[in-house]
């Protein structure tokens, strides 16, 4: 009823593929819901279609109880999504704490000031090092995005997601790639936000996804097949065969 | 980073102190050439900076700017025009040859076409971009081909510089100083620009649009208006030149010129403050010393530029800075 995200029947062509099959899902508000299945079920596609990359054949994305037709990507994380990439998305040339600041500056209204020192600027940066403290990239706040390894980028896109005071989050595989410890601080990243904002999480580490969510979604080849609590879900016949592997397959 | 910021105000100092030095140590030795030559570099040192704005920092390849040099050129041209033949311009106004006046006029105009160029060719991006920018220059180019009344192709003799105060105009060092005067302002705007919450924008624009939009900036508006900035920094270089050559004709205008600005970018450093300037004076240092020796300068000039663009892909800015970088 008061689904912060409601998808209805949302259905995607590439050519003969069809890559999202009638979708409806939902994400109630401060619910973790994830969002699992095989490669190529198209899970970073109805990623894409939420946040307006992407225009849906049919159906309807609703959120925060309007509707998203005809918003630009912009516009809808002005409108409250924040979204993290699978293939990490960042400015090579920007530190860390210049891509957080941009992100505050962007929530702050519009950009056209031509002459203050925007590197200097308090008001951006004092709310960025926050962000970069909470997600533990602190120490690295001066360095590069081209120059910070794997995982720091990963945390840093999560970072600038939450800048904009997000009331939903759309982490497309935030976990992939990371080693052990990194995954451990992801999860631990994502489960002290749990409860505050919404989130719709894709990934593959089945560990980190029982660990978190509190429903889960399967999906293959753009149906969803099964939806239901990581037990539900574990113990759903039609899932081991597709996905988890647990079948005669 | 202070120390950088040290030795790079330490440059600019430098640079100011020459520039500034330069037509008394062209009289002392008895080459007042020099003098006009410097101007004409700084000139196009400021039509390559505007250019380097949206190529340089925004990554938007603009490849029609010698349209917005040309325009500024014109309105000089055609308010000196009019001023001489009293007749008036549009059945509104007359002309002018009040530097104060056509100036900002010039800056004005080119900032208009600026807009609606920029309006449409940014709807595009990539080689789209690139196309649709050297189209609206050439359509220009030709429609002050086809205007009559204002010379067409042979262009339009401007007999004397516009008057600014009590300056003597005329005199080469003055109007010297004043093309100084107006490049130290403009570099000054840029890297104003460039620092603030603007130019933070724009650099995202240039390494990442998808990223921009997903922090939820809508870049549009802000290539738009960087375009505009870019184009009226183009017009006034383009008065500026209309006055120190005292003629402006289509050539202004046309895409070998447009090229000529973008080499000057790439070959100075995209993306530098000060890359446009080196880049201007490479350029025109190197026609004037080569075009001494033969006719056929640009089959020398072409792989000079292949060398340095290959080797030092910062340009000359570049190569600055690794000197400098040196332990």
């Amino acid at each position: 009823m008061s689904a912060i995200l409601d998808i209805r029947t949302v259905v995607k062509r590439f050519g003969g593929l069809i890559a999202t099959d009638h979708l409806s899902l939902d994400v109630q508000p401060g619910e973790l819901h994830a969002l699992i299945g095989p490669n190529g079920a198209g899970k970073t596609t109805i990623i894409n279609q939420l946040m307006g990359e992407i225009i849906p054949d049919s159906g309807e994305i609703i959120f925060g109880g309007q509707t998203m037709a005809g918003l630009k990507p912009a516009a809808r994380v002005r409108k409250g999504l924040g979204r993290t990439f699978q293939i990490t998305q960042l400015l090579p040339d920007y530190t860390a704490l210049a891509h957080v600041a941009l992100a505050v500056q962007a929530h702050a209204g519009h950009s056209f000031h031509f002459f203050g020192a925007a590197r200097a600027d308090r008001r951006l940066t004092e709310p960025a090092m926050a962000l970069l403290e909470r997600t533990g990239l602190a120490p690295r706040a001066g360095v590069k995005a081209a120059s910070l390894s794997h995982g720091e980028r990963k945390q840093l896109e999560l970072a600038i997601a939450l800048a904009g005071k997000p009331k939903l989050l759309l982490l497309d595989e935030p976990m992939a790639g990371l080693g052990q410890v990194e995954t451990a601080q992801m999860v631990d990243l994502l489960n002290g936000l749990k409860g505050q904002i919404a989130m719709l999480l894709v990934e593959h580490d089945m560990d980190a996804v029982f660990a978190l969510a509190d429903r889960i979604s399967v999906l293959v080849y753009g149906r969803c097949i099964a939806s239901g609590s990581a037990a539900e879900i574990q113990a759903n016949p039609d899932v081991k065969t597709a996905y988890l592997g647990e079948g005669d397959a | 980073m202070e120390r950088g910021n040290r030795s790079a105000a330490l440059a600019i100092a430098l640079a100011l102190c020459v520039l500034a030095a330069l037509p008394f140590a062209a009289a002392a030795l008895g080459n007042p050439a020099m003098t006009t030559l410097a101007t004409r570099i700084l000139i196009y040192a400021i039509a390559a900076a505007s250019l380097n704005l949206v190529l340089g920092y925004g990554g938007l390849v603009s490849f029609g700017h010698a349209a917005f040099f040309g325009i500024g050129g014109y309105t000089v041209g055609i308010l000196f025009h009019h001023q001489r033949f009293n007749e008036t311009l549009f059945g509104l106004m007359l002309g002018t040859d009040q530097f104060l006046i056509t100036l900002p006029a010039a800056i004005l105009v080119s900032g208009l076409f600026a807009a609606v160029i920029g309006a449409l060719a940014l709807r595009t991006a990539g080689v789209q971009f690139i196309m649709i920018t050297l189209a609206f220059a050439q359509m220009l180019f030709f429609l002050f081909v086809a205007l009559k009344r204002y010379g067409g192709d042979d262009g339009l003799i401007i007999r004397r510089r516009n008057s600014l105060l009590d300056f003597n105009m005329r005199d080469d060092t003055t109007f010297y100083f004043v093309t100084l005067v107006f490049v130290v302002l403009f570099f000054a705007l840029i890297w104003r620009i460039v620092n603030s919450r603007f130019g933070l924008v724009l650099g995202g624009i240039r390494q990442s649009e998808r990223r921009m939009a997903a922090i939820g900036i809508s870049t549009y508006r802000y290539k738009l208006a960087a375009f505009i900035i870019s184009g009226m920094g183009a017009g006034l270089a383009g008065a500026l030149w209309a006055n120190y050559a005292r003629f402006v004709s289509p050539d202004m205008m046309h895409w070998t010129k447009s090229g000529e600005l973008m080499v000057m970018v790439i070959l100075g450093g995209a993306g530098t403050l000060l890359g446009p300037l080196f880049g201007s004076a490479a350029l025109i240092l190197l026609e004037t010393v080569l075009a001494a020796y033969t006719e056929r300068w640009q089959v020398f000039l072409g792989p000079i530029l292949i060398v340095i663009i290959l080797f030092f892909r910062g340009g000359l800015a570049g190569l600055v800075d690794l000197v400098r970088k040196r332990p």
